[in-house]
Protein backbone atom coordinates (compact mmCIF):
# COMPACT_ATOMS: atom_id res chain seq x y z
CA UNK A 1 0.00 0.00 0.00
CA UNK A 2 3.11 1.94 1.20
CA UNK A 3 4.31 1.47 -2.40
CA UNK A 4 1.60 1.83 -3.80
CA UNK A 5 1.19 5.51 -2.47
CA UNK A 6 4.82 6.48 -3.01
CA UNK A 7 4.49 5.30 -6.99
CA UNK A 8 1.03 7.62 -7.10
CA UNK A 9 2.95 10.72 -6.26
CA UNK A 10 5.62 9.99 -8.53
CA UNK A 11 3.27 10.55 -10.90
CA UNK A 12 3.04 14.47 -10.96
CA UNK A 13 5.60 16.84 -10.62
CA UNK A 14 3.83 19.98 -7.84
CA UNK A 15 0.10 18.81 -8.04
CA UNK A 16 -2.47 17.33 -10.86
CA UNK A 17 -4.14 20.20 -11.78
CA UNK A 18 -0.71 22.65 -11.67
CA UNK A 19 0.85 20.10 -13.92
CA UNK A 20 -1.87 20.21 -16.56
CA UNK A 21 -1.82 24.12 -16.44
CA UNK A 22 1.53 24.49 -16.63
CA UNK A 23 1.51 21.53 -19.69
CA UNK A 24 -1.31 23.08 -21.37
CA UNK A 25 0.29 27.00 -21.49
CA UNK A 26 3.89 24.79 -22.72
CA UNK A 27 1.01 23.37 -25.30
CA UNK A 28 -0.56 26.53 -25.87
CA UNK A 29 2.88 27.92 -26.45
CA UNK A 30 4.18 25.85 -29.05
CA UNK A 31 0.73 25.60 -31.00
CA UNK A 32 1.25 29.92 -31.04
CA UNK A 33 5.08 29.71 -32.55
CA UNK A 34 4.10 26.91 -35.22
CA UNK A 35 1.27 29.80 -36.28
CA UNK A 36 4.08 32.10 -37.06
CA UNK A 37 5.85 29.81 -38.56
CA UNK A 38 3.04 28.30 -40.88
CA UNK A 39 1.78 31.85 -41.50
CA UNK A 40 5.02 33.32 -42.96
CA UNK A 41 5.77 30.07 -44.83
CA UNK A 42 4.17 29.53 -48.19
CA UNK A 43 1.92 28.54 -49.80
CA UNK A 44 -0.96 31.25 -48.62
CA UNK A 45 -4.27 30.13 -48.61
CA UNK A 46 -5.45 33.32 -49.46
CA UNK A 47 -9.00 32.29 -50.99
CA UNK A 48 -9.68 30.49 -47.48
CA UNK A 49 -8.64 33.90 -45.27
CA UNK A 50 -11.03 35.72 -47.52
CA UNK A 51 -13.62 33.22 -46.83
CA UNK A 52 -13.04 33.09 -43.34
CA UNK A 53 -12.91 37.20 -42.82
CA UNK A 54 -16.41 37.33 -44.67
CA UNK A 55 -17.31 34.75 -41.98
CA UNK A 56 -16.13 36.52 -39.31
CA UNK A 57 -16.99 39.92 -40.12
CA UNK A 58 -20.54 39.86 -41.94
CA UNK A 59 -22.20 37.17 -40.17
CA UNK A 60 -20.92 38.86 -36.69
CA UNK A 61 -22.22 42.39 -38.08
CA UNK A 62 -26.25 42.26 -36.99
CA UNK A 63 -25.17 41.30 -33.65
CA UNK A 64 -22.38 43.86 -33.22
CA UNK A 65 -24.66 46.44 -34.72
CA UNK A 66 -27.54 46.16 -32.30
CA UNK A 67 -24.81 45.97 -29.46
CA UNK A 68 -23.00 48.73 -30.29
CA UNK A 69 -25.75 51.12 -30.71
CA UNK A 70 -27.89 49.75 -27.47
CA UNK A 71 -24.30 50.30 -25.61
CA UNK A 72 -24.06 54.25 -27.12
CA UNK A 73 -27.59 55.19 -26.42
CA UNK A 74 -27.40 53.65 -22.70
CA UNK A 75 -23.95 54.85 -21.88
CA UNK A 76 -24.75 58.37 -22.79
CA UNK A 77 -28.43 58.04 -20.76
CA UNK A 78 -26.56 57.02 -17.92
CA UNK A 79 -24.10 59.63 -17.95
CA UNK A 80 -26.39 62.89 -18.34
CA UNK A 81 -27.69 62.69 -14.54
CA UNK A 82 -23.93 62.55 -13.09
CA UNK A 83 -22.91 66.12 -15.69
CA UNK A 84 -26.02 67.18 -15.10
CA UNK A 85 -25.60 67.46 -11.22
CA UNK A 86 -22.22 70.15 -12.58
CA UNK A 87 -24.23 71.41 -15.54
CA UNK A 88 -21.73 70.29 -18.10
CA UNK A 89 -23.89 67.89 -20.55
CA UNK A 90 -22.21 69.78 -23.58
CA UNK A 91 -19.14 67.71 -22.76
CA UNK A 92 -21.32 64.44 -23.32
CA UNK A 93 -19.74 63.96 -27.01
CA UNK A 94 -16.64 63.93 -25.71
CA UNK A 95 -17.31 62.07 -22.58
CA UNK A 96 -19.22 59.25 -24.84
CA UNK A 97 -16.52 58.94 -27.62
CA UNK A 98 -13.97 58.99 -25.16
CA UNK A 99 -15.27 56.31 -23.73
CA UNK A 100 -17.22 54.61 -26.61
CA UNK A 101 -13.30 54.70 -28.72
CA UNK A 102 -10.62 53.82 -25.86
CA UNK A 103 -12.77 50.94 -24.07
CA UNK A 104 -16.12 50.05 -24.64
CA UNK A 105 -16.16 49.76 -28.43
CA UNK A 106 -12.74 47.67 -28.53
CA UNK A 107 -14.07 45.44 -25.30
CA UNK A 108 -17.75 45.02 -26.74
CA UNK A 109 -16.38 43.43 -29.98
CA UNK A 110 -13.73 41.43 -28.85
CA UNK A 111 -16.67 39.51 -26.20
CA UNK A 112 -19.33 39.59 -29.08
CA UNK A 113 -16.94 38.13 -31.33
CA UNK A 114 -15.60 35.48 -28.22
CA UNK A 115 -19.02 34.53 -27.76
CA UNK A 116 -20.25 34.15 -31.68
CA UNK A 117 -16.73 33.36 -33.62
CA UNK A 118 -14.46 31.82 -31.00
CA UNK A 119 -17.34 28.76 -30.13
CA UNK A 120 -17.86 28.41 -33.21
CA UNK A 121 -14.56 28.13 -34.31
CA UNK A 122 -13.66 25.50 -31.34
CA UNK A 123 -16.78 23.54 -32.03
CA UNK A 124 -16.03 23.28 -36.35
CA UNK A 125 -12.46 22.00 -35.93
CA UNK A 126 -13.28 20.36 -32.45
CA UNK A 127 -16.05 18.57 -34.77
CA UNK A 128 -13.69 18.12 -37.82
CA UNK A 129 -11.00 16.65 -35.60
CA UNK A 130 -13.20 13.62 -33.94
CA UNK A 131 -14.56 13.03 -36.80
CA UNK A 132 -11.36 12.46 -38.75
CA UNK A 133 -12.03 15.45 -40.80
CA UNK A 134 -8.48 16.75 -39.90
CA UNK A 135 -7.13 13.43 -40.79
CA UNK A 136 -8.56 13.20 -44.15
CA UNK A 137 -6.86 16.12 -44.55
CA UNK A 138 -3.64 15.47 -43.74
CA UNK A 139 -3.65 12.54 -46.07
CA UNK A 140 -5.01 13.90 -48.49
CA UNK A 141 -1.45 16.01 -48.85
CA UNK A 142 -3.15 19.34 -47.44
CA UNK A 143 -1.58 20.81 -44.23
CA UNK A 144 -4.46 21.24 -41.98
CA UNK A 145 -2.80 23.38 -39.39
CA UNK A 146 -2.23 25.95 -42.70
CA UNK A 147 -5.71 25.62 -44.01
CA UNK A 148 -7.73 25.83 -40.70
CA UNK A 149 -5.68 27.35 -38.30
CA UNK A 150 -3.85 30.10 -39.79
CA UNK A 151 -6.70 31.39 -41.94
CA UNK A 152 -9.23 31.63 -38.95
CA UNK A 153 -6.27 33.13 -36.83
CA UNK A 154 -5.77 35.57 -39.47
CA UNK A 155 -8.89 36.13 -40.21
CA UNK A 156 -10.22 37.18 -36.88
CA UNK A 157 -6.62 39.17 -35.97
CA UNK A 158 -7.88 41.51 -39.12
CA UNK A 159 -11.45 41.58 -38.67
CA UNK A 160 -11.74 42.05 -34.74
CA UNK A 161 -10.19 45.90 -35.28
CA UNK A 162 -12.29 46.30 -38.75
CA UNK A 163 -15.58 45.62 -36.45
CA UNK A 164 -14.43 47.76 -33.59
CA UNK A 165 -13.80 50.76 -35.72
CA UNK A 166 -17.67 50.19 -37.13
CA UNK A 167 -18.63 49.26 -33.31
CA UNK A 168 -17.28 52.60 -32.71
CA UNK A 169 -19.24 54.45 -35.31
CA UNK A 170 -22.38 52.89 -34.61
CA UNK A 171 -22.35 53.34 -30.59
CA UNK A 172 -21.22 57.04 -31.21
CA UNK A 173 -24.82 57.18 -33.49
CA UNK A 174 -26.67 55.76 -30.54
CA UNK A 175 -24.81 58.83 -27.87
CA UNK A 176 -25.69 60.77 -30.67
CA UNK A 177 -29.16 60.46 -30.94
CA UNK A 178 -29.98 60.38 -27.08
CA UNK A 179 -27.68 64.05 -26.78
CA UNK A 180 -30.22 65.18 -30.08
CA UNK A 181 -33.18 63.87 -28.36
CA UNK A 182 -32.51 65.78 -25.05
CA UNK A 183 -30.21 68.68 -25.88
CA UNK A 184 -31.27 68.70 -28.99
CA UNK A 185 -27.47 69.38 -30.67
CA UNK A 186 -27.00 68.79 -34.32
CA UNK A 187 -25.25 66.04 -35.69
CA UNK A 188 -22.15 68.18 -37.49
CA UNK A 189 -22.11 69.90 -33.78
CA UNK A 190 -22.31 66.24 -31.85
CA UNK A 191 -19.27 64.44 -34.14
CA UNK A 192 -17.19 68.05 -34.13
CA UNK A 193 -17.20 67.81 -30.23
CA UNK A 194 -16.82 63.77 -30.09
CA UNK A 195 -13.64 64.06 -32.62
CA UNK A 196 -11.89 66.89 -31.28
CA UNK A 197 -11.58 64.79 -27.81
CA UNK A 198 -10.27 61.98 -29.75
CA UNK A 199 -6.47 61.88 -30.22
CA UNK A 200 -4.06 60.16 -32.94
CA UNK A 201 -2.90 57.75 -29.71
CA UNK A 202 -6.65 57.04 -28.66
CA UNK A 203 -6.96 55.14 -32.20
CA UNK A 204 -4.23 53.42 -33.15
CA UNK A 205 -4.13 52.01 -29.33
CA UNK A 206 -7.98 50.65 -29.62
CA UNK A 207 -6.98 49.21 -33.00
CA UNK A 208 -3.72 47.21 -31.55
CA UNK A 209 -5.85 46.01 -28.71
CA UNK A 210 -8.38 44.95 -31.37
CA UNK A 211 -5.80 42.77 -33.23
CA UNK A 212 -4.53 41.65 -30.27
CA UNK A 213 -8.18 40.50 -28.96
CA UNK A 214 -8.58 39.25 -32.24
CA UNK A 215 -5.58 36.93 -32.37
CA UNK A 216 -6.33 35.74 -28.97
CA UNK A 217 -9.63 34.56 -30.21
CA UNK A 218 -9.08 32.80 -33.09
CA UNK A 219 -5.68 31.19 -31.35
CA UNK A 220 -7.88 30.03 -28.49
CA UNK A 221 -10.46 28.59 -30.38
CA UNK A 222 -8.19 26.83 -32.61
CA UNK A 223 -5.95 25.16 -30.13
CA UNK A 224 -8.84 24.06 -28.45
CA UNK A 225 -11.06 22.44 -31.64
CA UNK A 226 -7.98 21.49 -33.21
CA UNK A 227 -6.94 19.43 -29.96
CA UNK A 228 -10.12 18.35 -29.39
CA UNK A 229 -10.67 14.27 -27.26
CA UNK A 230 -13.30 12.44 -26.35
CA UNK A 231 -16.37 12.85 -29.03
CA UNK A 232 -18.46 15.20 -29.30
CA UNK A 233 -18.47 15.62 -25.57
CA UNK A 234 -14.70 17.06 -26.23
CA UNK A 235 -16.20 18.95 -29.14
CA UNK A 236 -19.04 20.24 -26.16
CA UNK A 237 -15.81 20.95 -24.24
CA UNK A 238 -13.64 22.67 -27.24
CA UNK A 239 -16.90 25.66 -27.95
CA UNK A 240 -16.93 26.45 -24.04
CA UNK A 241 -13.23 26.48 -23.28
CA UNK A 242 -12.69 28.57 -26.08
CA UNK A 243 -14.91 31.10 -25.33
CA UNK A 244 -14.25 30.72 -21.34
CA UNK A 245 -10.45 31.47 -21.66
CA UNK A 246 -10.60 33.95 -24.24
CA UNK A 247 -12.89 36.05 -22.44
CA UNK A 248 -10.31 35.65 -19.41
CA UNK A 249 -7.56 36.75 -21.35
CA UNK A 250 -9.26 39.45 -23.19
CA UNK A 251 -10.12 41.30 -19.55
CA UNK A 252 -6.77 40.69 -18.71
CA UNK A 253 -4.84 41.76 -22.23
CA UNK A 254 -7.34 44.80 -21.74
CA UNK A 255 -5.47 45.68 -18.45
CA UNK A 256 -2.21 45.25 -19.49
CA UNK A 257 -2.94 47.16 -22.33
CA UNK A 258 -4.16 50.21 -21.13
CA UNK A 259 -0.58 50.53 -18.37
CA UNK A 260 0.85 50.25 -21.34
CA UNK A 261 -0.42 53.00 -23.57
CA UNK A 262 -0.74 55.20 -20.44
CA UNK A 263 3.03 55.16 -20.42
CA UNK A 264 3.02 57.03 -23.64
CA UNK A 265 0.54 59.64 -22.86
CA UNK B 1 -14.97 -20.50 -54.62
CA UNK B 2 -12.24 -18.70 -57.04
CA UNK B 3 -9.18 -17.77 -55.93
CA UNK B 4 -7.95 -14.74 -56.35
CA UNK B 5 -4.93 -14.93 -56.22
CA UNK B 6 -5.28 -17.21 -59.06
CA UNK B 7 -6.66 -14.29 -61.61
CA UNK B 8 -4.44 -11.49 -60.26
CA UNK B 9 -0.62 -11.07 -61.36
CA UNK B 10 0.60 -9.65 -58.69
CA UNK B 11 4.68 -7.91 -58.80
CA UNK B 12 7.49 -9.63 -57.17
CA UNK B 13 8.68 -6.57 -55.33
CA UNK B 14 6.52 -5.11 -52.20
CA UNK B 15 4.91 -1.67 -52.48
CA UNK B 16 4.49 -2.14 -48.24
CA UNK B 17 6.76 -3.42 -46.39
CA UNK B 18 6.71 -3.09 -42.62
CA UNK B 19 9.48 -5.02 -40.09
CA UNK B 20 9.57 -5.03 -36.05
CA UNK B 21 6.60 -2.39 -35.83
CA UNK B 22 5.95 -1.44 -32.50
CA UNK B 23 4.07 1.04 -31.03
CA UNK B 24 2.51 2.00 -27.30
CA UNK B 25 0.05 4.22 -25.68
CA UNK B 26 0.88 4.78 -22.52
CA UNK B 27 1.57 1.56 -20.83
CA UNK B 28 -0.82 0.13 -23.44
CA UNK B 29 1.97 -1.68 -25.86
CA UNK B 30 -0.42 -2.19 -29.22
CA UNK B 31 1.95 -3.33 -31.50
CA UNK B 32 4.50 -5.43 -30.41
CA UNK B 33 6.66 -6.48 -33.47
CA UNK B 34 4.06 -6.50 -36.23
CA UNK B 35 5.65 -7.81 -39.94
CA UNK B 36 3.50 -7.04 -43.43
CA UNK B 37 4.54 -7.21 -46.70
CA UNK B 38 1.75 -6.36 -49.41
CA UNK B 39 2.27 -6.43 -53.33
CA UNK B 40 1.34 -4.36 -56.20
CA UNK B 41 -2.16 -5.19 -56.91
CA UNK B 42 -2.64 -7.24 -53.77
CA UNK B 43 -5.33 -6.83 -51.10
CA UNK B 44 -4.28 -7.60 -47.58
CA UNK B 45 -7.22 -7.99 -45.01
CA UNK B 46 -6.27 -7.61 -41.61
CA UNK B 47 -8.26 -8.76 -38.75
CA UNK B 48 -8.72 -8.72 -35.28
CA UNK B 49 -10.85 -7.50 -32.73
CA UNK B 50 -11.80 -4.21 -31.29
CA UNK B 51 -8.82 -2.00 -29.93
CA UNK B 52 -6.03 -4.85 -31.13
CA UNK B 53 -4.13 -2.17 -33.09
CA UNK B 54 -5.76 -2.26 -36.50
CA UNK B 55 -6.56 1.21 -37.52
CA UNK B 56 -3.17 2.19 -35.74
CA UNK B 57 -1.24 -0.09 -38.33
CA UNK B 58 -2.72 1.98 -41.27
CA UNK B 59 -2.55 5.66 -39.33
CA UNK B 60 1.21 4.67 -38.84
CA UNK B 61 1.52 3.55 -42.75
CA UNK B 62 -0.31 6.76 -43.68
CA UNK B 63 2.18 8.50 -41.49
CA UNK B 64 -0.54 9.94 -38.85
CA UNK B 65 1.27 8.42 -35.89
CA UNK B 66 5.07 8.17 -35.43
CA UNK B 67 5.96 4.30 -34.00
CA UNK B 68 7.83 3.89 -31.51
CA UNK B 69 10.57 1.40 -33.58
CA UNK B 70 10.18 -0.59 -36.49
CA UNK B 71 10.56 0.25 -40.28
CA UNK B 72 7.52 1.25 -42.71
CA UNK B 73 8.64 1.20 -46.14
CA UNK B 74 5.85 2.38 -48.55
CA UNK B 75 6.70 2.71 -52.26
CA UNK B 76 10.44 2.56 -51.36
CA UNK B 77 9.94 5.45 -48.87
CA UNK B 78 10.67 4.58 -45.04
CA UNK B 79 7.32 6.40 -43.48
CA UNK B 80 8.58 7.31 -40.05
CA UNK B 81 11.75 9.02 -41.39
CA UNK B 82 10.32 11.29 -43.82
CA UNK B 83 10.04 14.79 -43.32
CA UNK B 84 6.83 16.70 -43.38
CA UNK B 85 7.35 17.56 -47.42
CA UNK B 86 8.78 14.12 -48.40
CA UNK B 87 5.60 12.81 -46.62
CA UNK B 88 2.84 14.77 -48.48
CA UNK B 89 4.52 14.08 -51.62
CA UNK B 90 4.45 10.34 -50.90
CA UNK B 91 0.49 10.77 -49.64
CA UNK B 92 -0.52 11.51 -53.37
CA UNK B 93 0.01 8.08 -54.11
CA UNK B 94 -1.59 6.63 -50.93
CA UNK B 95 -5.33 6.96 -50.73
CA UNK B 96 -6.84 6.44 -47.20
CA UNK B 97 -10.70 5.42 -46.72
CA UNK B 98 -11.59 6.57 -43.28
CA UNK B 99 -14.10 4.32 -40.78
CA UNK B 100 -17.20 7.12 -40.59
CA UNK B 101 -16.05 8.31 -44.40
CA UNK B 102 -14.60 11.42 -42.80
CA UNK B 103 -16.34 14.21 -45.41
CA UNK B 104 -15.77 17.60 -45.37
CA UNK B 105 -19.22 18.42 -43.60
CA UNK B 106 -19.35 22.56 -45.12
CA UNK B 107 -18.85 20.99 -48.68
CA UNK B 108 -20.95 19.41 -51.32
CA UNK B 109 -20.11 16.09 -52.83
CA UNK B 110 -18.78 17.96 -55.73
CA UNK B 111 -16.40 20.05 -53.62
CA UNK B 112 -15.47 17.40 -51.47
CA UNK B 113 -14.36 15.32 -54.42
CA UNK B 114 -12.39 18.81 -56.08
CA UNK B 115 -10.77 19.46 -52.91
CA UNK B 116 -7.53 17.27 -53.30
CA UNK B 117 -7.46 17.85 -57.09
CA UNK B 118 -7.47 20.94 -57.10
CA UNK B 119 -5.07 21.56 -53.56
CA UNK B 120 -2.42 19.18 -55.62
CA UNK B 121 -2.83 19.00 -58.91
CA UNK B 122 -0.62 21.46 -60.08
CA UNK B 123 -2.79 24.19 -61.58
CA UNK B 124 -5.15 21.81 -63.39
CA UNK B 125 -7.91 22.83 -65.71
CA UNK B 126 -11.32 22.96 -64.03
CA UNK B 127 -12.32 21.46 -67.37
CA UNK B 128 -9.99 18.29 -66.59
CA UNK B 129 -11.36 18.47 -63.15
CA UNK B 130 -14.88 18.44 -64.02
CA UNK B 131 -14.51 15.09 -66.08
CA UNK B 132 -12.13 13.55 -63.51
CA UNK B 133 -15.12 13.93 -60.65
CA UNK B 134 -17.72 12.47 -63.01
CA UNK B 135 -15.75 9.44 -63.03
CA UNK B 136 -15.03 8.48 -59.94
CA UNK B 137 -18.66 9.69 -58.82
CA UNK B 138 -19.26 7.17 -61.99
CA UNK B 139 -16.82 4.78 -60.86
CA UNK B 140 -18.59 4.45 -57.36
CA UNK B 141 -22.31 4.34 -59.15
CA UNK B 142 -23.14 7.91 -57.10
CA UNK B 143 -23.05 10.87 -60.10
CA UNK B 144 -27.08 11.86 -59.05
CA UNK B 145 -25.48 12.92 -55.75
CA UNK B 146 -22.83 15.57 -56.65
CA UNK B 147 -24.77 18.64 -55.65
CA UNK B 148 -25.76 17.02 -52.17
CA UNK B 149 -24.12 17.54 -48.98
CA UNK B 150 -22.27 14.62 -46.74
CA UNK B 151 -25.51 15.30 -44.22
CA UNK B 152 -27.87 14.09 -47.21
CA UNK B 153 -26.43 11.37 -48.01
CA UNK B 154 -27.11 7.48 -46.18
CA UNK B 155 -24.02 5.71 -44.73
CA UNK B 156 -23.37 3.83 -47.64
CA UNK B 157 -23.22 6.55 -49.73
CA UNK B 158 -20.94 8.13 -47.54
CA UNK B 159 -19.01 5.29 -47.74
CA UNK B 160 -18.50 5.66 -51.67
CA UNK B 161 -18.21 8.82 -51.89
CA UNK B 162 -15.51 8.65 -49.09
CA UNK B 163 -13.38 6.09 -51.73
CA UNK B 164 -13.80 8.36 -54.52
CA UNK B 165 -12.38 10.77 -52.74
CA UNK B 166 -9.04 9.18 -52.58
CA UNK B 167 -9.31 7.57 -55.92
CA UNK B 168 -9.60 10.65 -57.94
CA UNK B 169 -5.89 11.30 -57.00
CA UNK B 170 -5.63 7.75 -58.60
CA UNK B 171 -3.56 6.42 -55.67
CA UNK B 172 -1.13 3.36 -56.22
CA UNK B 173 -1.96 2.16 -52.47
CA UNK B 174 -5.65 1.89 -50.76
CA UNK B 175 -6.05 1.62 -46.97
CA UNK B 176 -9.33 1.19 -46.01
CA UNK B 177 -10.32 1.34 -42.14
CA UNK B 178 -13.45 -0.92 -41.56
CA UNK B 179 -15.34 -0.34 -45.11
CA UNK B 180 -18.24 -2.07 -43.82
CA UNK B 181 -18.79 -1.15 -40.27
CA UNK B 182 -22.59 0.30 -39.34
CA UNK B 183 -23.49 -0.78 -42.56
CA UNK B 184 -26.38 -3.21 -43.53
CA UNK B 185 -25.74 -6.82 -45.30
CA UNK B 186 -26.86 -5.37 -49.27
CA UNK B 187 -25.08 -1.96 -48.64
CA UNK B 188 -21.95 -4.07 -46.94
CA UNK B 189 -21.99 -6.27 -50.00
CA UNK B 190 -22.08 -3.00 -52.55
CA UNK B 191 -18.68 -2.12 -50.64
CA UNK B 192 -17.03 -5.29 -51.00
CA UNK B 193 -17.71 -5.13 -54.60
CA UNK B 194 -16.24 -1.85 -55.06
CA UNK B 195 -13.40 -2.62 -53.18
CA UNK B 196 -12.54 -5.66 -55.71
CA UNK B 197 -13.44 -3.37 -58.38
CA UNK B 198 -10.99 -0.64 -57.55
CA UNK B 199 -8.69 -3.09 -56.94
CA UNK B 200 -9.09 -4.86 -60.94
CA UNK B 201 -9.37 -1.34 -62.23
CA UNK B 202 -6.41 0.55 -60.64
CA UNK B 203 -4.22 -2.24 -59.66
CA UNK B 204 -4.08 -0.65 -56.22
CA UNK B 205 -2.70 -2.66 -53.21
CA UNK B 206 -4.46 -2.58 -50.62
CA UNK B 207 -4.83 -2.83 -47.05
CA UNK B 208 -8.14 -3.67 -45.37
CA UNK B 209 -9.25 -3.15 -41.95
CA UNK B 210 -12.06 -5.15 -40.51
CA UNK B 211 -13.65 -7.44 -38.15
CA UNK B 212 -16.01 -8.43 -40.35
CA UNK B 213 -14.90 -11.72 -42.06
CA UNK B 214 -17.37 -11.52 -45.05
CA UNK B 215 -15.97 -8.55 -46.03
CA UNK B 216 -12.35 -9.97 -45.15
CA UNK B 217 -13.29 -13.81 -47.22
CA UNK B 218 -14.63 -11.17 -50.26
CA UNK B 219 -12.58 -8.67 -50.89
CA UNK B 220 -8.54 -9.99 -50.11
CA UNK B 221 -6.43 -11.95 -51.57
CA UNK B 222 -4.76 -12.77 -48.10
CA UNK B 223 -5.75 -12.38 -44.20
CA UNK B 224 -3.32 -11.21 -41.80
CA UNK B 225 -5.18 -11.96 -37.85
CA UNK B 226 -3.84 -9.23 -35.62
CA UNK B 227 -4.00 -10.33 -32.12
CA UNK B 228 -2.00 -9.39 -28.80
CA UNK B 229 0.17 -6.87 -30.83
CA UNK B 230 1.37 -9.70 -33.37
CA UNK B 231 0.34 -11.16 -36.52
CA UNK B 232 -0.61 -14.86 -35.63
CA UNK B 233 -1.15 -15.95 -38.82
CA UNK B 234 -1.11 -14.73 -42.58
CA UNK B 235 -2.48 -16.99 -45.51
CA UNK B 236 -5.80 -17.20 -47.84
CA UNK B 237 -8.50 -17.65 -46.16
CA UNK B 238 -8.76 -21.03 -46.55
CA UNK B 239 -5.16 -21.42 -44.86
CA UNK B 240 -5.81 -18.84 -41.98
CA UNK B 241 -9.46 -20.34 -40.71
CA UNK B 242 -8.12 -24.38 -41.11
CA UNK B 243 -5.29 -23.39 -38.53
CA UNK B 244 -5.57 -25.64 -35.48
CA UNK B 245 -4.93 -22.64 -33.05
CA UNK B 246 -8.19 -22.30 -31.19
CA UNK B 247 -7.87 -18.26 -30.69
CA UNK B 248 -8.17 -18.29 -34.44
CA UNK B 249 -10.97 -20.91 -34.25
CA UNK B 250 -12.60 -18.92 -31.48
CA UNK B 251 -12.49 -15.62 -33.61
CA UNK B 252 -14.06 -17.63 -36.61
CA UNK B 253 -16.90 -19.37 -33.93
CA UNK B 254 -18.07 -15.77 -33.36
CA UNK B 255 -18.61 -14.57 -36.81
CA UNK B 256 -21.52 -15.34 -38.99
CA UNK B 257 -19.77 -15.92 -42.60
CA UNK B 258 -21.64 -17.18 -45.31
CA UNK B 259 -19.93 -20.59 -47.03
Amino acid sequence: MMKLNQKRQREFVITRKLDNFFTEVYLLFKFIVRFFKEAFSPPFEFREIVRQCYEVGYKSLALISITGFVTGIVFTKQSRPSLAEFGATSWLPSLVSIAILRALAPLITALITAGKVGSNIGAELGSMRVTEQIDAMEVSATNPFKFLVVTRVIATSLMVPILMCYTALIGLFGGFLNVNANEQTSMASFFQKAFESINFIDIWSSVIKSIVFGFTIGIIGSYKGYNATQGTQGVGKAANASVVISMFLIFVEEIVIVQIVNWFR
Amino acid sequence: MTNRSDIHHFSTEPVIEIKGLEKSFGSNKVLRGVDLQVRQGENVAVLGRSGSGKSVLIKIIAGLLKPDSGSVMVLNHNVPELDYKALEKLRLRIGFSFQNSALYDSMTVRENLEFPLLRNGGGVKHADVDVAVEDVLDAVGLSQTINQLPSELSGGQRKRIGIARTLIMQPEIMLYDEPTAGLDPITSIEINNLIKEVQQKYNTASIIITHDLTCAKSTSDRIAILLDGIFLKTGSFQEVFTDPDQRIKSFYDYNFIEE
